[in-house]
This record gives C-alpha cells, structure tokens and sequence, in this order.
C-alpha cells in the first residue's frame, strides 16, 4: 500500500497540519511519500522525515511558484498514479479543500472531508468525520479502490522518529488549461501564528469594549505561542479582520486549548469551536451560556484577569 | 449573463442536532429548515450582478420535495427559475455529479454556491462540479465583481487573502462579506409562486462515501471554576491537569 500527502508549505517549513498528515498516512500503513510545491528549507525535509515520509516530491517549477488549485491538482493526480498511490490525505485548508475535490473526480476516489481518527478496517474502510460544524459526527464507509482523506486538526500526533526521506526533484506535465486562474497578488499577516494551525488560540468578544484593548489578548497568545481569533460581531465592527473570526460561518478551530475573553457563547460560536481538546472561558457574567461549554472557567473582569494570567503564566515559566 | 445558484437545505444555524432510528438518521423533529447562510451570500451576489449586468438566475437544489419551500424563498429572493433534482443528496460525489449534468446543457456564465453545506461542512462540491466540467473552481470567495468577461476576486485564505483574475466561466464557493442577505418582500415572495420549478430525475451515479451511524460528542463533565484572584492554581491545572501549556 501506498500513500501520498500533498504537504503544504508557509515561509519554506512545512505547516503542522501537513505532518499531521504524514504520521496519520503513516499510521495507515505502507510507504508514505510527500508532494510539496514551492522552496522547502533542508530541515522542513528532515521533519517530514520524522514524522514518518520515506520520500519527498519537490516541485520547484516556477510556473508552479503561485497556489494554482488546478495545476497543483493536476500534478497530485499525476504523482498519485507515478507513485502507484491508493490514498491521498491532506490537512483540510483553502488549498487541501479544493484540490482534494478536483483530485477525487480526476482518479475516481471515494473522498472523507473533516476526518478526525484513524479509519475502522475491520470490516470495509470506516472513517469518522466531523459534522453540523462539530456538533456531531458521522462514520461513514468509503467506497472504491482509491482514498482521499481530508483531516482536521489534530487527527493525528506528530511522530519524531522516522529517518531521512529520499528527495526527488518531480517536474509535472503542466497543461494550459490548468492556467486559467490567475493569482495577481495576495494580502497575508506575517509572522503570525495562523488561526487553524494553532495549537491555542486566544479569542476576544465585545466584552472587550473596542479593538484598542486588543493589546492584552495579544499579549496573552505572545505568552502562549498561540493564534488569536474574535467572535463574529467583533469581525463584523471591523475590530479585528475577518480571517480571525471563529464560529460557524468563519473559520472552525480544533485546538488543544481555546481561551475565550468577553464572548458569551451564542450556539454559533460554539460551533466554531467545540471540537478544542479544552476550553477556558473568562467572562465576567457568571451566567454566560459559554460556562456550559467549557472545561475551565473564570468569573470576573476581564481587563483585571487576562494581564494577570499572562504575568502567572510568565511566573511559571521562570 | 446566466447564472446559476446552488442552494442547500440545512438546519437552521441554531438547531440543536439530534438523531433517531439508532443514531441512522437526523432528527428532524422541531427542525426550521433554510438555505444555507454561505449559499444565501452566493444568491444574493447573483441578484447584484443580474441588477448591474443583466441575465437571469437559475437555483438549483439537489433534494427530494420537503426542499420545495426552500427553493420557493431562493424564487422569491429573486431567481428566475429553478431546478430540484428529485434526489437525496447522499455524499458530495452524488451531488456534484447531478450540478454538472444540469450545468453541461445549460450554457451558464457563473456558477455560485456557498464554500460549503452547513450540515456536513465538506466545503468539496464546487471543486467537484469545477473539476468535472473542465473550469476553475474558486473558494471562498469573499469578493466578485464582473468587468466585461473578467472577474476580479477576493478569495480568503489562511492569514490573510488572495486576489485573482479570471475568465468566466468559472465557479465560486461565497462566503461573507460578498453580499448582504437579501430578505424576500411581499411581491417577491407573490411572484415566487407562479415561477418554474422543474423537478428533474438524478442521473445514474453512486455515491461513494455513505454514512452508517451518527455520533453526539461526549458531554463536557463540568466547569472547574478557579477564582481570579488565584490564577496561578488556573496556570497549575492547564499545565498538569490539562498538559496544553
């Protein structure tokens, strides 16, 4: 059996969900080999090494340099076939969505999207899937030979034991028609850490009073190497950009912690975020619906509570 | 301009999900049904468009008749017509492949619909339909304007967004903020009722991802309420209780 994991890159490393889903690929069993477009540092070949790919498929062709969905979807369904693949897995993304789908129609495979476990094989292919903006789950059966599994964060551990991958420099058949859209810029926060990656994230609500009191709550994921997110009417008042707001009509987040400071917990904001392994809500009405939901819970003002968490957590570490 | 609309019939965004027939099947009991908030963006952006460029709107849903009054609110919003092929919408493989059929006869400019169903979330048919029909599939889009045969569009990604220019015909799974809702008036809602609705049969295909059971998540056991003038007992049970710290 064989895998591919088509890994994606941010600043020459490999994103963490990606070698989530090279260790899930290979708890699957069989060779794991790695897809990967763009300049990759030695060491991001190294930690995909680790986490358990036997090879890796650097695709540096400059026609390729910009995300295009339909000639990076092309060059994973012809490494699929060259590396005599079965499976296809992919950490669910802007990028993973669309190639995942455009693949499963070009090789005819079954496709799993929002897959949070290892699949059941002990009679046919069972894999379990986040549903209802995870509310819920389904398990459902993959029918055919082919597999496309598409993970959501934190379906998998990390391994840090595998050896070095064979690099091989993969140079695809690229075809006019997969050039039809064209990326003329983009617009992205550096430095940051990236809200879906995250493995804590610190959300604000309009228990902030007004986005010049963000300082804290940055502070606060500075301390805690985490992402910071807002609630919907935060992003809708423009106090924070929309690629920060966390609910079930933004962006859904499955982090180890979620730390939530002056959001009352409306079901859609909930939605967004109840798959977190812990959830620690400060508000300072005892009566939040948030409370309900959350595994730690701090009653009290926010503005006296979140810079003296940051100063604690300081504190410990020293 | 033709444009066509793809619409899902899901839960209301505050339901709260159950199922019955052990756990098989979603309990629909108290339920409120409507278009799914992402596909209500993508409607709602075809209603501009057709107003600044002229052209008309097809919806089309993949579902059996409990979806008809849904399809009749995406009619009174302001599509022309609409399709209902007469199926269960199984997995995202099935519905894809009913879009493209109705779409390959249809000559469209644009096809909209939300970057995903809120009841399954895949976030996959427009790359499917894309895909099958030969065109880019974009998503999510967050902005689209129509210049000529030229669309500019804002997609969103991780971090930050995407600009991109590209020949329609082409596909776009909406998001927010690329339209406001439109909420039907009273003649909308009048003229919807004498609008075509055709109901069509699906086309052979299987679907190849089928669910067997569903699952609730466990309960949560409580909050541990600390006091806030004793974070550091909070600091000591993230990290040795929790271990996330």
């Amino acid at each position: 059996m064989s895998v591919l994991v088509f890994a994606e890159l941010e600043e020459g490393q490999v994103k963490k969900s990606s070698l989530e889903a090279v260790s899930y690929s290979l708890a699957l069993g069989g060779e794991v080999s790695v897809i990967a477009f763009g300049t990759m540092d030695d060491s991001a070949i190294a930690e995909l090494g680790k986490a358990g790919a036997t090879k890796v498929l650097k695709v540096t062709d400059a026609k390729l340099a910009e995300n295009n969905i339909m000639a990076y979807s092309s060059a994973v369904a012809e490494a699929m076939e060259k590396e005599g693949a079965d499976f296809l897995v992919l950490a669910k993304s802007s990028l993973g969505d669309p190639i995942s789908a455009r693949v499963a129609i070009k090789v005819g495979a079954a496709l799993g999207s929002n897959v949070v476990d290892l699949p059941d094989t002990s009679s046919g292919f069972k894999v379990k899937s986040s549903i209802y903006t995870g509310k819920a789950y389904a398990v459902s059966e993959l029918k055919g030979d082919k597999k496309i599994l598409v993970l959501k964060k934190n379906a998998a551990e990390i391994k840090e034991d595998g050896g070095a991958p064979a690099v091989e420099e993969f140079t695809p058949a690229t075809k006019d028609e997969d050039f039809k859209a064209k990326v003329t810029s983009t617009d992205k926060a550096t430095g940051d850490v990236l809200l879906p990656e995250a493995d804590i994230v610190v959300s604000g609500g309009r228990g902030l009073k007004g986005p010049e009191n963000w300082g804290m709550i940055e502070e606060l994921a500075k301390e805690l190497g985490a992402a910071t997110g807002c609630s919907k009417p935060v992003s809708d008042m423009d106090w924070r950009p929309h690629h920060e707001h966390v609910g079930q009509t933004g962006i859904k987040v499955s982090p180890s912690l979620y730390i939530a400071v002056g959001i009352s917990g409306a079901i859609q904001h909930l939605a967004g975020v109840n798959s977190s392994k812990y959830i620690l809500v400060i508000n300072k009405d005892p009566e939040a619906p948030f409370f309900k939901a959350a595994d730690y819970g701090v009653v009290g003002d926010a503005f006296d509570v979140v810079p003296k968490l940051t100063e604690a957590i300081k504190a410990q570490r020293s | 301009m033709k444009i066509l609309v793809c619409i899902t019939h899901v839960p209301d965004t505050t339901s709260r999900i159950a199922f019955t027939d052990g756990n098989t099947k979603f309990d629909k009991n108290g339920i409120q049904f409507i278009i799914g908030p992402y596909d209500d963006y993508a409607l709602a952006r075809a209603v501009e468009l057709k107003e600044q460029h002229g052209g008309s709107i097809t919806a089309i849903n993949v579902g059996e008749a409990e979806t008809e009054p849904t399809i009749r609110k995406a009619l009174a919003i302001g599509a022309d017509e609409a399709i209902r092929v007469n199926a269960h919408p199984e997995d995202a493989i099935f519905v894809a492949k009913q879009i493209a059929s109705v779409a390959k006869g249809g000559d469209y400019d644009l096809i909209l619909m939300g970057r995903e169903s809120i009841d399954f979330n895949g976030g996959q048919v427009h790359g499917m339909v894309g895909e099958i029909l030969g065109i880019p599939s974009i998503s999510p889009v967050m902005k689209l304007d129509i210049e000529g045969n030229t669309a500019k569009v804002t997609r969103e990604i991780e971090g930050g967004k995407e600009y991109l220019e590209i020949e329609m015909p082409f596909i776009a799974g909406c998001q927010e903020p690329i339209a406001e809702w439109k909420i039907p008036n009273m003649r909308g809602i009048m003229s919807a009722r004498t609008k075509p609705l055709n109901v069509i049969d699906p086309t052979g295909d299987n679907p190849m991802n089928v669910v067997e059971v569903f699952e609730m998540p466990p309960a949560k056991s409580g909050v541990k309420l600390v006091e806030p003038d004793n974070l550091e007992e909070l600091v000591k049970l993230l990290k040795t209780e929790a271990k996330v710290i």
